[in-house]
This record gives C-alpha cells, structure tokens and sequence, in this order.
C-alpha cells in the first residue's frame, strides 16, 4: 500500500523527540511512552467529573472535592479540545461575590483619593503614608490564608482587586513583586513552621518580600544563575554569595526568596549544580542593597541591585527541596501570571473612558473625533481585545480556583503574553486618540503607557514564553504521538488506524478538516459559526503541530527553529482566547446579563479575525521557511549582525558620474 | 466668633486611614482633666444614596432621576456620623454603635459598610423599591423615635442632610418627636459630664452649645474624616447582625403626605454679556426685572 508509507514519512520520525526541562524521564525506545499528561484518551471527549458527595450545610467548613481535569492547552496541541471550558466557570457563591464587591469600594475610592499618581512618578517613590494605608487596607495579604492574618482571597477574588490596584502602575508592581512572587514560595511549598513564621507579619505588610531570582549573567536563561550557597560542615547553615539585579522591593524587603546554586553529589560521586531556592531574612546579615535603578516605567516601584555576601541561612529556611529550586521558581511564576489580564483589562477600559470623553467633545473638520471611522474603528477593536483579555484572565482563575491540582501553567503564559502586548498597543492607541494632549505629562496616557512598557519585559519576555507555551504544547504532543508513530509504522496490525488517519490527513492537505467536535453543541446557537470557525481553527492547529514535528524532530527547541514554535504559540494564545471569549459571551445570552448582545458581537469579530491569524499562521508553517520568508530574514539578520550594524549602502552612495 | 478663614471644598477630599490597630491619634476631650467612661448606646442613621461622583440624568416621566443600574453608596455625611460615633466608642463614651438604614433589600450594603467602619450591629427597616421615591423624613423621624425607645438609645447621630433629597429634616424631627434637645450641623462634640458640648456651624459662624443627654445631633462636613473601611473589618463585618422588620412593625405610617409634581435639571447656563459701565449694567439690571 503506497498510503501508509507516504504518512509514514510525513508524521515523526523514528527517533524520539525528548522534550525540553528534566520532566520527561523513561528509556527512550520503550513502547509505553511516557506521558506528560495523565489522563487517557477517552477522558477527552466525555468531561469525566469526579465530584465527591456534596454533604455540605455550612459553606465555611465545606471542602467541596473540585473536579480533576487536564490542562486545557496543552492538550490542544493533540486537537483534544476538553469541552467543560466552554461553560464559563461560576467560582464565587453569593456570600463570596457579596464580599467581594464590598471589598472592591474602599480599594477604588483610597486609590482615587489617596493615591498621587503623578507625584509617584515624578519622585520615583511611593510615599509611606500611600505604602501605610495600602497596608491597613489589607492589601498586602490578599492571597494569605486567614488563619495566618491575611484575606485569604483566591485567584477569582485576587485578579478582581487587580483590576483596581492597576490604576497606578509602581503600586500594582510593588503588591505584585511582594505577594505574587515575592512570598508565593511559602504559600505553594513553605512547610508548616515556615508559613506560622513569616506569614502574619507579611500579611499585614509589617515585613515586605521580594523575588531575586535574576542575575546580571541570567535573565531569561534563569537555570544558569551563579548565587551560590556552600553548606556548613555541621549541615546547618547555607551560606549565600552572589547578586542579583532588578529585584522589585529589593532596597527595603525584609524578607526574601533567593534561588542560588547547590552542589548535589549524585551516587555516582559525580557533582551536579542545581538550583535550590531559600528563604532569607535581611536581618541574618550580609544582605546590602544598590541604589535605586531609574526606570522608564514604575518609577515608583524600588528596583535595584541585591548583594549577598556570605550571608548565613538556617537549614530550615530551604524552601521546598535542596535541588528543587528551579521547580519552585516555575510554579511561583506561573501561579501569579494570569493576573496580569485583569489588570491590564482596568487599566484599558479606564483609558478607553477617557479617550471616548475626549473624542465626543473634541471637534475638528466640523464633526466630533468619535464620528470618524479611523478613530471608531480604534474604540471597537479596543473593545473587543479588552473584552478577550478579561475573558482569559477570568476563565484562568475561575480554572485554578474551581478544579484539582489545575496544570494552568501554559494558560497564564497565554494570559501574560496577550495582555501585556494588548495593554501596551491600546494604551499607545489612546494616547493617539488624543493627539497632542496625550503625549503631554499633564494627561495620564504617557504615564500608563510607559508603565504598560514592562509588562512585555518582566516575570518571564513574551519571547521566552511564547518557546514556553509552544514547546510545551510540543513536549506533550510528542509523548502522545509517539503511539500514533508506532502504529503507523505497523500499518497490517493497525489497518483501520492507517485509514482513517490517511483520510484524516488527506483532508487536512485541501484545508478541509472533519469538524467532529461538536463545539457548537455547547454554546448559544448565536454562536453557532464562530463555534466552527473554532473547531476549524482547532483541528487546523493540531495539524500544524503534527508538521512542525514531523519536520523538526528532537530539534524543534533549537534556536534557529523558533519561529515555528512562535507561530504555534500565536495560535495557541488566538485559540484560547476564542475560546474564552465564545464561552464568556454564550454565558452572558444564556443567564441574560444586561448587554448580552454586545458581546455576542464582540466575541464574533474577535473569533473572526483570530480564525484569520491562525489561517495564515498554518499556511506558513506549510509552505516553509523559504516561502514564508523565514529564511531570508534570518540571512539578512546574519549578515547585519557580521556588519556590526546596517549592510545597506546609503541612498546617496554613487558609483559613477 | 468667627469662621476659620480655612477654605475647604465641599466633600470630604482626604481621609486618614484608621485600621485594626487604631494608630491615628484622635482628638482628646479639653473640658475634663480625667477621661470620663460612659455607656451610651449610639443609634447612627445611614442612607443609601446615589454616589456623589455619578452625574445625575432625568428620568423621562420627569417625575425622578434615574436609579436603575447607576452606583449608590452611603450618603457622605452618614459616614461621618458613623465615624463620629465609632469614634465616641473607641474613646469608651458609647458602649455601642447601631446603624440604622430605612431603604430598599440593597441599603443592606449601606449597613455593611458602616458595620465595616466599626458599627456593632445593623437595623433595617424594610421600604419596598416602590415606595423608596417618597419616603419623607417625617416617615425616617418617626421610624427613629421608635426605635430608640425599643433600643432604649442615649445618643443618636445622623448626617445633617442626604445628597439626594437635601431635605435636611430628619434630625430635628426627631429630636421634636422625642422632645430631646437637638444639636445639628455639629463640627466637634465634647463630652462633659451628662452633658454634650457641640460646635456648630451656623451662617455667622460658629456656635457652641451644650445640650443635656440624651439628645439628637447632626453631622457636618468638618467634624472629621472618616476612615476607609479595611478588607480585614469587611470580613469581620460579615459576622455582625443586622436586623430586619419593616415600617408597619415599628407602627409607622409611610403615606406620602406630598406629592411631586415635576422634576427637571437646572437650566443651562447661558452665556453673560459685559457692560461698558455703570448706568449700562443698572438699566440692564432694571429691564430684567431684577431691580
């Protein structure tokens, strides 16, 4: 049969693709493949709920069992698309929402009242009574467990207060930098003497935290740090040398989570360097600060150099395992990611507020600003990117606070990348709305815009995370496809496989991929095209990934390949947020939220023009690095950086006369 | 006596936080050398209103502004009663502080708040949505007069007036129907003995006055900032009781005993004309009738 043996060539090679990290262990010819998923296959299209009995009377003591489910995106790479997401999740109960919005008023109002913007970034500080009363807000414990004197709130509740605390940029950074990352270690892996030490003074913001992972040699690269810490002979007591740059609350945190490198001696007797993350307290000495950086953005925010100079650390201070640093540092990240869509989504629908106010007062040509298409089209797109921007920040949270043990890890990349590119082009957008006015520092635009400029920067670049979301994705599609590599190349024992994949395939090279998921099933009938528009894009996507496996192999993390890889985790980040913006907008008609009409609309533009991107994006990866200029790009780029600067001869350069 | 030449914008434009530990210093009683501890119970009436920053629109019967969808929250002179009167309790004047609010099933967010600024308990008095329109303050004083003899009150502090209504009523209609001495548009209270000695502002400038206990005083502007309610107090505040029963349990009568016949917005403001002189601007004056 000449049909298998066509597939077989177009479909992995025989050697196996390892993924990146040291997740993925197992010999590498063995027939059970290892899987960086742990579900089977016949999870995926019926939801498997596994509730436990629901006994509860008084909601404080309920510990209502959460239903178990794989990560979303993950298994997307496999064109796996789990349905549950497209109920838009209800996370808080009425008391809970009550609360929540309770809470929401004193924090909007110290903001607006309390809180001198200008004066922030103009001093480049944040003024202590500001600092004072954020902190008898309770603001600096949010995601602290009450037993420990915090609120206790989960991430639904926390990307709430986000939308809010973004109103000034060095003051989200400084609540971030402190809880988001800076304590998180002890929330996620502190042992129980940890968490009764420290928390309570960091809840009350008595003692502030900070993250110093990042070094001079090591950003993006974080596995490569050189802080190290040496055990004393007694096993005590670590000692850390090194430094670290760019540590938001560095010059005044009193408490820190330092990653620094361990020696493990491996049975072999063999030494291996591993990271191992600490939690280290100013006062044990040989802690020192730089001064403060000064910063385009957050000007406010403290950013500077931290010294460590032999300084002493007990044994019980080792957060998680001794070795296990790298992990720690991973999840803490990922865990306070997604909060960044909802707070980009405040800060743009205050700016969109703003522009609009401008646009229907402003007159020019004898019409008003906003009755221009150019500048209508701004608002509208705007609104729509807003709109996914919140979707996927909400459905993130409502993923992490609503199921077990949730692996959102790709998802909150996902939220990170779109949001911070997002606010950082509709804040530019704007400030273009209001022409001069918005480059002057008398407006708030420049300040929002140049505080918006990090957030493509920090807590991991968009680059990093899109090879993040792309090459996990691969990694868990490339454990799975294993089994299809085996069965396609035992085409007589697996006949019926051979078939269908071959039709499958068949289909898939005329652009006309089997819609059988049924995704319109699960949302208004409204919806239903933008529904297949997404199932197209799903099954599109699966195909993609299928090819740049095929052609790349084991070499897909290389550095010259990352555009494939970049090009699947656009589609990745287009498709969750049609997914998000398809089940928000579906709840919205069904429960009859005020305006439900209005984001059937928005939904719909956005699902169309993301469909689109991924169109292009496929058809890319199809017709190669030549085609798609990949190639030429890169041999320009070779030859500008071998100049040292533009090859190009100047315009005006002659050669005769 | 004269007013303090202090210009200050109409609203409360600053606020001191006051958090669970009570760090900021509060201003101590002059009149006596040693603090004197009292158990007044404190009734705090607390309205729910439309929030002073939303721009208000007609409603097109005309007969009312539109409600529906738009941000309420507590009247701002309401909450610098209340803080007042946390303020008495943390001096350990008043043993207890309860907020009052006549409104519809949300002015139970009303209560909360002040339950979050420190008020121990909540009483709500049920008024269907329908009928919210046209409470009057006759209704609200009546309601207040009963429930302090129920609650067996010392002391009840109310905002001098509501920003919605302005009636600036409910407090001295209250003091009359309990026949207690009234201390309105107060900016500081001193306690002496079984007595309260009450600044207030008057169009000449300030009044002191003493008024025996127990009496009805009205909160203005200047008599203090009041605190943000913090997150950790919000949650506590969710413990605290607030009770509900409706006007007819408390035998009060809501009739209207008026009825509104137009409501429209101010006109707008057109623009001046300037005169070349005097005799100009008297003329101008005398033709639009206002000479």
């Amino acid at each position: 049969m000449l049909l298998p043996c066509r597939l077989l060539s177009s479909v992995a090679p025989q050697r196996l693709w390892v993924g990146l990290g040291s997740r993925v262990t197992g010999s590498v010819n063995s027939l059970t493949s290892f899987r960086a998923i742990n579900t089977s296959p016949k999870d995926a299209s019926t939801p498997a709920v596994q509730h436990a009995d629901e006994e509860n009377t008084s909601t404080e003591a309920a510990k209502l069992k959460k239903p178990k489910r794989a990560p979303f995106i993950k298994n997307l790479f496999l064109g796996r698309f789990d349905k549950s997401v497209l109920e838009f999740p209800e996370v808080l109960d009425q008391d809970q929402h009550e609360l929540l919005h309770e809470m929401v008023v004193p924090i909007e109002r110290y903001f607006l009242e309390q809180v001198d913007g200008p004066k922030i970034d103009r001093d480049a500080k944040i003024p202590e009574e500001t600092l004072q009363g954020l902190k008898e807000l309770g603001l600096f414990g949010q995601q602290i467990p009450q037993e420990y004197g915090g609120l206790g709130l989960g991430a639904t509740e926390y990307a709430r207060i986000a939308e809010i605390t973004s109103l000034d940029g060095s003051i989200a950074v400084t609540l971030a930098a402190h809880q988001a990352i800076g304590l998180k270690g002890i929330l996620i892996c502190g042992t129980d003497a940890q968490k009764e030490k420290y928390l309570p003074q960091l809840a009350c913001g008595d003692w502030t935290a900070a993250f110093c992972l990042t070094e001079p040699s090591s950003g993006s690269d974080a596995a490569s740090i050189q802080t190290r810490a040496t055990l004393s002979d007694d096993g005590k007591t670590w000692l850390i040398n090194g430094s670290k740059i760019w540590i938001s609350n560095g010059g005044f945190a009193d408490l820190m989570t330092v990653f620094a490198k361990t020696t493990e001696i491996l049975p072999s007797g063999e030494k291996k360097d591993k990271v191992t993350a600490f939690i280290v307290e100013r006062s044990f000495g040989g802690v020192s600060s730089g001064p403060p950086e000064d910063k385009l953005g957050i000007r406010g925010s403290n950013t500077c150099e931290v010294f460590f100079d032999n300084t002493p650390v007990p044994a019980e201070n080792v957060l998680g395992e001794v070795g296990g640093g790298f992990k720690v540092a991973m999840n803490i990240l990922n865990s306070g990611r997604f909060s960044m869509g909802s707070s980009g989504a405040g800060m743009l629908k205050r700016l969109l507020s703003w522009s609009i106010d401008h646009a229907v007062n402003r007159k020019q040509f004898g019409n008003y600003l906003s009755e221009f298409a150019m500048i209508k089209e701004k608002f509208g797109r705007m609104s729509a990117n807003i709109y996914a921007m919140e979707s996927m920040a909400y459905l993130t949270a409502g993923i992490l606070d609503g199921q077990e043990d949730p692996d959102c890890s790709v998802e909150a990349a996902i939220v990170k990348v779109f949001s911070s590119e997002g606010a950082w082009k509709w804040c530019s957008e704007c400030l273009q709305v209001l022409g001069g006015l918005g480059y002057m520092k008398s407006y708030p635009f420049e300040r929002y815009l140049r505080d918006a400029r990090i957030l493509l920067i920090f807590e991991g670049t968009n680059e990093i995370l899109r090879l993040f979301i792309g090459l996990s994705g691969l990694q868990t599609a490339g454990g799975e496809l294993r089994e299809v590599v085996q069965k396609l190349r035992n085409p007589l024992m697996n006949p019926g496989f051979i078939i269908g994949k071959g039709i499958e395939r068949f289909r898939q090279q005329k652009d006309n991929p089997k819609l059988d998921l049924d995704i319109a099933g699960h949302l208004h009938p409204t919806l239903q095209p933008s529904a297949q528009l997404l199932e197209y894009c799903v099954k599109r996507f699966q195909y993609s990934v299928e090819m740049v496996l095929a052609k790349h192999g084991q070499a897909v993390a290389a550095p010259k390949n990352q555009l494939d890889v970049a090009r699947l985790a656009d589609c990745a980040i287009d498709l969750y947020a049609m997914t998000a913006v398809l089940s928000r907008a579906s709840r919205a008609y069904c429960i009859g939220l005020k305006n439900a009409a209005h984001e059937i609309q928005l939904a719909s533009v956005f699902s169309a023009e993301a469909a689109e991107r991924i169109k292009t994006r496929v058809r890319d990866l199809e017709i190669g690095p030549v085609q798609n200029h990949d190639d030429l790009y890169s041999r320009i780029a070779d030859a500008v950086v071998e100049n040292k600067g533009y090859v190009a001869e100047h315009p005006l350069t002659r050669t005769f006369w | 006596m004269k007013l303090k030449p202090e210009v200050r914008q109409d609203r409360p434009s600053t606020r001191r936080v006051q958090g669970i530990r009570g760090r900021v210093q509060l201003f101590s009683i002059k009149s006596s050398p040693f603090t004197i501890t009292m158990s007044l119970r404190v009734l705090v009436g607390v309205k729910r209103v439309i929030d002073y920053a939303v721009k208000i629109r007609v409603r097109p019967d005309k007969l009312g502004v539109v409600t529906d969808g738009v941000k309420h929250s507590m009247n701002p002179f309401d909450e610098i009663a209340i803080e007042e009167a946390v303020r008495l309790k943390e001096k350990k004047i008043a043993k207890e502080v309860v907020a009052i609010s006549c409104g519809p099933t949300q002015a139970q967010e009303t209560i909360r708040t002040a339950l979050a600024m420190g008020a121990d308990r909540g009483i709500h008095v049920e008024i269907p949505a329908k009928e919210v329109e046209k409470l009057e303050p006759l209704h609200v004083a009546k309601i207040m007069a009963k429930l302090v003899e129920q609650e067996k009150a010392d002391l009840v502090v109310l905002g001098k007036q509501a920003i919605d209504d302005d009636s600036n009523a409910t407090a001295q209609m209250t003091a009359a129907l309990l026949d207690w001495p009234q201390a309105t548009f107060a900016s500081k209270i001193e306690k002496t003995d079984g007595e309260l000695q009450v600044t207030r502002e008057v169009d000449g400038g300030l009044e002191i006055i003493k008024v025996k206990l127990p009496a009805v005083v009205s909160a203005d502007l200047r008599l203090n900032e009041p605190r943000y309610a913090t997150l950790p107090n919000i949650m506590k505040a969710k413990k605290k009781k607030i009770a509900k029963m409706k006007a007819a349990d408390l035998g009060v009568d809501t009739s209207p005993h008026f009825e509104v016949l137009d409501v429209a917005d101010p006109p707008v403001r057109e623009a001046g004309i300037k005169v070349e002189d005097v005799d100009t601007l008297v003329t101008k004056l005398k033709d639009a009738g206002r000479i």
